[in-house]
């Protein structure tokens, strides 16, 4: 009888070149390495100056997204005179790509997109494997039931040279979801709600790996939606065991395993999750069907509420955090026990890596279908690849969103960090499916409200912080 | 770096904000380098100068701007700083800016990582002793603690001292000056013996 073992010890175990011994790190073989533009240069150029090769362009992936333009109107001669540091730094990675033999996706390619939207939709992570990017989100690949976490640049070039990283190994963070999600209420709420039970810091040192049944319950985009915001409670990774909806979502994409290869893989697959009796270091239970629609209110992504609630009051603050909640309050220019439903708003962001996959642009859709948003708003729906905007333009989403006075970009990052041009204007508020209500995130000065794509149409229809249900019924 | 870590004494620049992210140490709009000088200007711009414009007027009450913390090289921070976005810039920023170490009760994964590969030491501490250092800087701003790398130890302004945890594997690095990089290069041949072993199943050029 083996040792009972969690999916995440599983994956570890295979990809140990050499383990973990006292003062010394795990060496950890890396499945996919995923590169953009903005966290790479410096790597490139440590391999440079040591004169050394990229160990597996074969395993390694690289696409522009972080600062390319939306605007399908800017060419790359424009974005020189407009841009010209973003438009240098795609051009050296389309360099160091080409020097190297990594396939690179670069502006026009129609395989293009945000690293973490395009790494599953090309069937590239798959179950089991170690995934990494110099990219907080990388997360958002655990969804497959791969160990995927971001890294810092320095990483970067270690792994471009040897395809390995120096790793403790982290500790196991049980988050069960039980019961079915009530209408309305869909995977950003659930992880929006984790994030706020646990705190932002809640899953330093650990990962997570999200269980119960409102987690199986969700298609293969809503999974990714939840991995993805893992890093902002906290957790460097989120996984969720592969099974069929895995399966099925990964089967024939262009690079998954085909024919025989296919079966072998799947069977293995099988062999991945979590093992009956096997612990966790810590565990932590949430009831799904009394989760209802969250947005947040402050700086962080941990202070989110139910749409219908209010900010919280000072007392209900511990108070040496109470500084530092004040100062949120204040750059939000919003006051404890306020409501949030009903403020006005002045842009939504429907995009990101955690809200911009074909399902996100349908829900918002199916909202926003022979509506009209609200006089004097500006809406941006940001696909998350080149392929989900063909899809949607061929599928009438796009149409949907023009008629009713959208704007329909170019994918990429865009509003999400607002490093493209895409930005809030100062003391703008904005409804965002991105992840990071940080302070000037989405624009220097600009506010943001952390919500679903079904929040975020709500909202755009009224001009004001909206509770899908109310719309919908 | 290449200067002595081993032990060093100096004042502290108090920040009492928990949940620090990287992008409040540096904005994205800084992230468009393509190497690591020059990102000191943007260390803490928003919070630092009016408009976040390091061309434009300082913000007088903002800890980096008040004369009596000038010369500190180590940032006294509240709970879990570094959280957010994995950019290494944000301890580039503050190693360029002359920071050498960040107290602070956690630290985020990737910010501790990142810090640590670049010579900034991360120091964690309890509650009780961040609350006394914070009061110590507040009743005298030249209060001086001392690190020492060597023993894991940060000595108080009051007297006595704390020991604290670093990964061994780091210390090891920061005190013999042995390059991360180059120990993974060693491991060639195990690697090479692991890729024998487990055949990828992925070719990212098939696609």
């Amino acid at each position: 009888m083996n040792q009972p073992r969690t999916l995440f010890e599983k994956i570890w175990r295979r990809h140990l070149v050499a383990a973990e011994t006292e003062g010394l790190p795990a060496t950890l073989y890396v499945d996919l390495h995923l590169v953009h533009e903005v966290t790479s240069p410096q790597a490139f150029t440590e391999l440079a100056e040591r004169g050394l090769p990229v160990r597996r362009p074969d395993l390694t992936l690289a696409t522009m997204d972080h600062s390319t333009p939306t605007d399908p109107s800017i060419d790359d001669a424009r974005l020189r005179v407009i841009d010209p540091e973003g438009s240098a730094q795609l051009e050296q990675l389309a360099t160091n790509c080409e020097r190297h033999g990594i396939p690179l996706y670069a502006m026009g390619d129609e395989r293009r997109g945000i690293v973490h939207v395009i790494g599953p939709e090309l069937g590239a992570t798959q179950p089991g494997m170690t995934v990494v990017c110099g990219d907080s989100h990388t997360s958002t690949h655990g969804a497959v039931g791969a160990l995927a976490f971001g890294i810092g640049t320095s990483e970067v070039g270690h792994v471009l040279a040897t395809q390995c990283l120096l790793q403790h190994r982290p500790k196991t963070y049980e988050v069960r979801v039980d019961g079915r999600l009530q209408e309305g209420v869909v995977a950003k709420d659930i992880i929006l709600a984790v994030i706020a039970r646990l705190g932002i810091g809640g899953g330093t040192g650990h990962v997570f790996e999200y269980t119960g049944e409102a987690i199986r319950t969700l298609d293969m985009e809503g999974r990714m939606t939840v991995c993805n915001m893992s890093i902002e409670g906290g957790a460097r990774a989120g996984l969720i065991a592969p099974d069929e909806v895995t399966f099925s979502y990964l089967e024939g994409r262009p690079m998954a395993p085909a024919g025989d290869a296919w079966e072998a893989a799947v069977d293995d697959w099988r062999s991945l999750p979590t093992d009956d009796g096997a612990a966790y270091d810590r565990t932590t239970t949430l009831d799904g069907s009394a989760l209802e629609p969250m947005v947040t209110y402050g700086t962080n992504p941990g202070m989110a509420i139910p749409i219908a609630g209010a900010v919280p009051e000072d007392d209900a603050i511990e108070p040496e955090k109470r500084a530092s909640f004040r100062k949120a309050l204040d750059y939000m220019a919003l006051e404890p026990g306020q409501q949030l439903q009903g403020k006005p708003i002045d842009v939504v962001f429907v995009g990101s890596c955690t809200n911009s996959r074909y399902s996100d642009l349908v829900a918002a859709a199916n909202v926003l279908r022979g509506r009209k948003v609200a006089d004097g708003l500006r809406v941006l729906i940001v696909p998350g690849s080149d392929a989900v905007k063909r899809q949607a333009e061929r599928d009438g989403l796009a149409q949907v969103f023009v008629d009713a006075g959208a704007e329909w970009r170019e994918a990429g990052c865009s509003m999400c960090l607002a490093m493209n041009g895409d930005q809030l204007a100062p003391g703008q508020y904005a409804v965002s499916t991105s992840n990071r209500n940080f302070e000037g995130r989405q624009g220097a000065g600009g506010r943001t409200f952390l919500a679903s794509p079904l929040t975020a149409a709500a909202s755009a229809i009224t001009g004001r912080v909206t509770d899908v249900r109310e719309v919908l019924s | 770096m290449s200067t002595n870590l081993t032990r060093f004494t100096g004042t502290m620049a108090p920040l009492p904000i928990q949940n620090v992210d990287t992008d409040q140490i540096i904005p994205a709009s800084y992230l468009k380098v393509t190497d690591r000088s020059g990102l000191a200007s943007g260390l803490f711009s928003r919070w630092r100068y009016r408009d976040g414009d390091p061309e434009g007027e300082p913000i007088a009450d903002f800890v980096l701007n008040r004369a009596e913390h000038g010369d500190a090289r180590i940032l006294l921070a509240g709970d879990n700083f570094g959280c957010g976005s994995s950019r290494e810039h944000a301890p580039w920023a503050l190693v360029g800016y002359g920071f050498r170490a960040v107290i602070s009760t956690s630290f985020a994964d990737i910010f501790r990582s990142n810090a640590l590969k670049n010579g900034l030491l991360v120091v964690p501490v309890t509650e009780e002793v961040s609350a006394s250092l914070f009061d110590a800087v507040a009743a005298d701003p030249t209060a001086e603690v001392t690190i020492d790398l060597e023993a894991q130890t940060l000595s108080l302004p009051a007297g006595g001292e704390t020991n604290f945890e670093v990964d061994p594997f780091a210390r090891r690095c920061l005190l013999d000056g042995t390059d991360q990089l180059g120990y993974l290069l060693n491991q060639a041949p195990a690697i090479q013996a692991f890729e024998t072993a487990h055949p990828a199943r992925l070719d990212t050029r098939s696609g």
